[in-house]
């Protein structure tokens, strides 16, 4: 092995060799593990050769040296953060040409004639601790000016909370919010007439998503799906076919079927039609009741009869609301 | 109607703005879990590789049935754990009769899977079963040395690949200053044919030589293992651009009370804090106040014996 080029990222302590292949193939295994130190061996020495030449400045637990920046170009992790657009104010005050001033933290207060902060508790200023507010001749009689200021410093709060608010949508519009701040939609309800649109929950969202797969023939079974949706729950549509061969001539099943249709189809468009077993049926029944109820009445109840009388009782009504549609 | 949230505690927004996007980026975190079935070999190389990245690693034990890294719906687990981890690069390990010990180590870009390289475990060597002076045994958290050794490293596309999710995972923080007593360890990666890749972990001894740089000397430690690479996905072209955008050269920070003088060239203010005057130590005594102490000692004296005599006579 003759000089060799290696190639030194000193900013990851990393050092590649392109040039070396194997003879093939390395006899066995701990030859290849020997060879791989030993090769191994040689290029840490190799890093460690420019290293240790770098200007170092003594430190507690040694020599420390300042590594230069890694050649290798390696994939960020995150996007780069973006530069907050300037707001309203800031805006507004270049264009005036307005300079913030620092402002000192504490202030002398003439009135009281000491030291007081401009923030906070007990702060210079104050525009509550006025205790006499003198009538000026624009006021009006019966107004009070003490409520009348706190009213205005309320506005004035809301109006640079809607400002605030209103830069910051623009900052996320770009992409450049603040990390620690969110902006969060909250439903508000229109007071009278709606009420507040209600939240969607995630099942009932797939249950709507599989009503909705039904409208393709194969039940959604094909459709693409978002990452992430789980596969519908109730697979393909009810079908059901008859089978091909059945006996000779028209067999049974497919005879059923069409019956039921064409008994569908005439019972919408004739009118008073009589279900001649069905009133058969209701009439014996009518019957067995008050000949059970005669005699009932003689020998004692037993609860044995009355739940049957409670059924018959069932079967009557369904009988008779079925008799009002078909009229 | 928008509600601006913010966070109530300031250990709350410090968390968030650990997190936050940044110009310069440190080491990135690792998340390391496993698929639906995992064997020993597998379940051996997950934990190894958790101890050796143990203060920036996170382990998840259970059964992630639902990750399937290379098919398209099976990525969202995945994404959600990086999100709520801030975790950017991810080893997934599952075992089936198809692709037994598979290894995915993949990398996200904002949450989103970037790149992926599924490699097999082969010839795995655990750390226990290396004997080694103990007094060698590398750091936690130590910077490495990192050496590739073959030419498939550049010529194979899939090895190229491998070389640079590896060296991602493998390196450390990023520091600017390193101190070199606190060197000890070394990853040596060779690509032995075109798709298999000896990996191991070494620890390093300098000894003395007759120049500054001490003679290295290395000594298998760690986990050694055969890396056979089976599939691997580039990152889409787009967003590898956009991945590998670097900022601007930040101006340095300004130092506080120094200034450029066109005439004077590099002012600097000192402040210096109010002398009192009146209450310094003097260095040497004065005559005078010599005097006055005496004076003041016999006026002392005076009042204090009159009632120690007494004291004498009443006893």
């Amino acid at each position: 092995m003759g000089t060799q080029e290696h190639q030194i990222d000193l900013g990851h302590l990393l050092a590649f060799d392109p040039l070396h292949h194997f003879p093939s193939p390395p006899s066995s295994r701990e030859e290849l593990v020997k060879e791989c130190l030993q090769k191994g061996t040689e290029l840490v020495q190799s890093i460690a050769d420019t290293l240790f030449n770098l200007p170092s400045t003594e430190d507690i637990d040694g020599p420390l040296v300042k590594l230069p920046p890694p050649t290798t170009r390696l994939p960020r992790e995150k996007h780069l953060p973006k530069p907050k657009p300037p707001t309203k104010w800031e805006l507004f005050a270049k264009a005036k040409g307005i300079k913030n001033r620092k402002k000192d933290k504490i202030v002398y207060d003439e009135q009281t004639g000491t030291w007081k902060r401009r923030h906070g508790y007990d702060r210079v200023n104050d525009d509550e601790d006025i205790p006499i507010i003198e009538a000026k001749m624009t006021d009006e009689a019966g107004e009070d000016p003490f409520a009348k200021r706190r009213a205005e410093k309320k506005k004035r709060v809301e109006k640079q909370g809607k400002n605030r608010l209103q830069n910051l949508k623009q900052a996320a519009k770009v992409g450049a919010l603040p990390s620690h701040i969110q902006l969060a939609a909250t439903a508000l309800p229109i007071t009278g007439t709606q009420t507040a649109p209600k939240k969607v929950s995630k099942n009932e969202l797939e249950d709507v998503a599989s009503m909705a797969a039904t409208a393709t023939a194969s039940g959604g079974k094909f459709d693409k799906k978002l990452p992430g949706e789980k596969p519908e729950k109730h697979k393909g549509k009810y079908r059901k076919f008859l089978p091909v061969v059945e006996g000779t001539g028209i067999g049974s099943l497919e005879k059923q079927q069409t019956e039921k249709i064409l008994n569908k189809l005439i019972s919408k468009n004739s009118h008073e039609i009589l279900n001649v077993d069905k009133a058969i049926n209701m009439y014996n029944v009518k019957k067995e009741k008050k000949r059970k109820n005669r005699q009932g009445k003689d020998s004692s109840t037993s609860s044995k009869l009355k739940p049957k009388k409670q059924l018959q009782k069932k079967s009557l009504k369904k009988g008779t609301s079925k008799k009002g549609k078909s009229k | 109607m928008l509600k601006i949230k913010t966070p109530k505690s300031g250990k709350a927004k410090r968390e968030i703005e650990k997190r936050a996007p940044k110009l310069v980026e440190s080491g990135k975190k690792t998340l390391i879990l496993q698929g639906t079935k995992t064997s020993n070999v597998l379940n051996a190389v997950l934990t190894e590789i958790y101890h050796l990245k143990k203060d920036s690693a996170v382990r998840y034990t259970r059964k992630n049935e639902n990750i399937r890294p290379f098919e398209s719906g099976g990525e969202t687990s995945l994404e959600f754990f990086s999100l709520k981890t801030d975790c950017s690069i991810f080893v997934f390990g599952s075992h089936s009769k198809k692709r037994p010990d598979n290894l995915v180590i993949g990398r996200t870009y904002d949450h989103h899977i970037y790149d992926l390289v599924e490699v097999g475990v082969e010839n795995f060597k655990s750390m226990e079963s290396f004997t080694y002076d103990k007094k060698l045994s590398p750091k936690v958290g130590s910077k490495p040395f990192i050496a590739f050794i073959g030419e498939g490293f550049e010529s194979v596309d899939e090895l190229k690949h491998l070389k640079e999710v590896l060296l991602d995972l493998l390196r450390g923080e990023v520091v600017e200053n390193l101190n070199l007593a606190g060197l000890d360890h070394a990853y040596i990666c060779t690509a032995v044919s075109s798709n298999r890749v000896f990996f191991t972990h070494c620890a390093m001894r300098l000894k003395k030589s007759g120049t500054i740089v001490p003679r290295m000397e290395l000594v298998e430690v760690g986990p050694s293992m055969d890396l056979v690479v089976r599939r691997h996905r580039l990152p889409n072209d787009s967003v590898r651009k956009e991945a590998m955008k670097t900022a601007k050269e930040q101006p340095k920070k300004k130092v506080k009370n120094v200034s450029q003088d066109v005439i004077q060239g590099k002012v600097g203010k000192i402040y210096v804090p109010d002398q009192q005057v009146g209450s310094v130590a003097l260095p040497y005594k004065a005559k005078g106040l010599k005097r006055e102490r005496r004076e003041a000692k016999m006026k002392h004296e005076t009042n204090d014996r009159a009632p120690k005599k007494q004291k004498e006579n009443s006893e």
